[in-house]
């Protein structure tokens, strides 16, 4: 109970912080952001949508492993687990898309870009849609359960070819990206001070933080309900 | 050690055995291969089509060749699969072969029936479609040849867990596109590069990624395989 008030706290402080803070030209304390030519005011976007982003990578490898363990010990609660970190995973999925879209348009010029990364998230988004219409076209659980995971381990060894290799070796408009003045590589070190950075990570902390909430919350109420299922 | 020989010997046995067994049932009802030769012919009439006599740049070009190879192979290389399943022979063939044996066999048959289809797909489509010229050969075989060769194996795992849901061909082409999206962009990219003349070493990278690509997809599936063939 406490640890969810203090997250609730957490992440209204990351949202003040965010939006509040000052952008100025020169930041002389933690409370204020640098000006980064080309982005202004549209550099906040990095507060929430990176956050989105990395959850939807870490329930797309939540759902991998339950599926492994589901396949070593059989146990159908590891695939409702799955299947929880999957869906949640989706929602991130679409959220992060969703969000940069937008600011695309107003940065970029337009909504969509086929830049590496944007393929990389399509890509994830297209996983999530064949995993759950796989689902749905089985209908015995075990059956269900096993050929889910497999997919899932299937696509998890072949994804990261998108989501780490391509936006690191391709040119793209991401940072980061190969052909990046600042380097290619991890984005931690891109243009950040010092309070831009504190806030990054105390809000990818929150999200996660919120992303383990979730999804604990989520498997109880399958659990629940797969309980009730198979006693009425 | 010939305990450990005999069985190699023995496993390289069924799995040759699987293979011939899907190769003359193939042959008696040539289901898979004529539906794949009529495939490539109408796309490509389809193409010319509304082409119209125009002709595209190669970016386009190198693309549509794929496109059509991957549709063409999500139409056949499902069947060796989905007939067992049809013909209720899979317990059987449970019986008489180990998982790894089946998967090999199949992968094997999907292999040359992957390999024919994009041959036949490259004659045809350099033949009849105008201004599609490749320069450095050598880049254009490689990149034919691993293409093909990854999208043969990631269909088959792909095809090993559609056979066991309940609809078999609508979800095909639905969970196998972003499994070989990897493949495909990387195969539409040096196809480009063979047909603009790039050199040996500049298409190394794509290369690179097409063969780690096949080792990763191969090793996983005959990891995995088991847990879909067996009931």
């Amino acid at each position: 109970m406490v640890w969810r008030i203090l997250l609730g706290i957490l992440l209204t402080l990351v949202i003040i912080a965010a939006f509040a803070f000052p952008i100025v030209p020169a930041p002389t304390s933690l409370f204020e952001f640098p000006l980064i030519p080309g982005l202004e005011e549209k550099a906040r976007i990095i507060f929430f949508h990176v956050p989105t982003a990395w959850l939807s990578v870490m329930a797309f490898f939540t759902g991998m492993f339950y599926g492994i363990r589901y396949l070593r010990k059989r146990d159908i609660r590891d695939d409702l687990r799955s299947s929880a970190a999957a869906g949640l995973g989706l929602m991130f999925c679409i959220l992060a898309t969703v969000t940069g879209m937008i600011w695309a348009k107003f940065n970029w010029g337009s909504f969509w870009n086929w830049d590496p990364r944007e393929t990389s998230i399509f890509v994830l988004l297209l996983i999530y849609g064949a995993y759950f219409a796989l689902r749905s076209a089985v209908e015995v659980e075990e059956k269900r359960a096993t050929l889910s995971a497999v997919y899932s381990i299937i696509a998890a060894v072949t994804v990261p070819f998108f989501v780490f290799i391509m936006p690191r070796i391709m040119t793209g408009l991401h940072p980061g990206a190969a052909g990046d003045p600042e380097g290619a590589g991890p984005v931690i070190e891109f243009k950040m001070s010092g309070g831009m950075r504190m806030v990054f990570f105390t809000s990818l902390f929150a999200f996660t933080l919120l992303y383990i909430w979730m999804f604990t919350l989520r498997v109880r109420a399958a659990l629940l309900e797969y309980h009730h299922q198979s006693k009425g | 050690m010939p305990v450990v020989e005999r069985s190699a010997r023995r496993w390289l046995r069924s799995t040759v055995a699987v293979f011939l067994k899907d190769w003359r049932s193939e042959l008696r009802t040539r289901y898979a291969i004529s539906a794949l030769g009529m495939f490539v012919v109408t796309t490509l009439s389809m193409i010319m089509f509304s082409l119209a006599g125009e002709t595209p740049s190669l970016e386009v070009l190198a693309g549509m060749l794929w496109v059509v190879i991957f549709f063409a192979a999500m139409s056949g290389l499902s069947r060796t699969f989905v007939t067992e399943e049809e013909r209720g022979t899979s317990m059987t063939l449970q019986l008489q072969a180990p998982p790894s044996a089946v998967y090999f066999g199949k992968l094997l048959f999907n292999l040359v029936l992957g390999a024919g289809l994009t041959l036949l797909t490259v004659v045809l489509y350099a033949v009849f479609i105008t201004g599609f010229v490749v320069t450095s050969y050598g880049v254009f075989a490689a990149a034919i040849v691993l293409g093909s060769i990854g999208l043969s194996a990631a269909s088959t795992i792909i095809a090993a867990i559609i056979a066991r849901a309940n609809t078999k061909g609508t979800l095909y082409p639905v969970l196998s596109f972003p499994i070989l999206l990897p493949v495909l962009m990387t195969a539409i990219r040096a196809t480009r590069m063979a047909c603009e003349g790039t050199t040996w070493t500049d298409a190394g990278g794509e290369f690179q990624v097409l063969i780690s690509y096949i080792v990763v997809v191969v090793t996983a599936s005959y990891m995995l395989f088991e847990y879909i063939w067996k009931d």
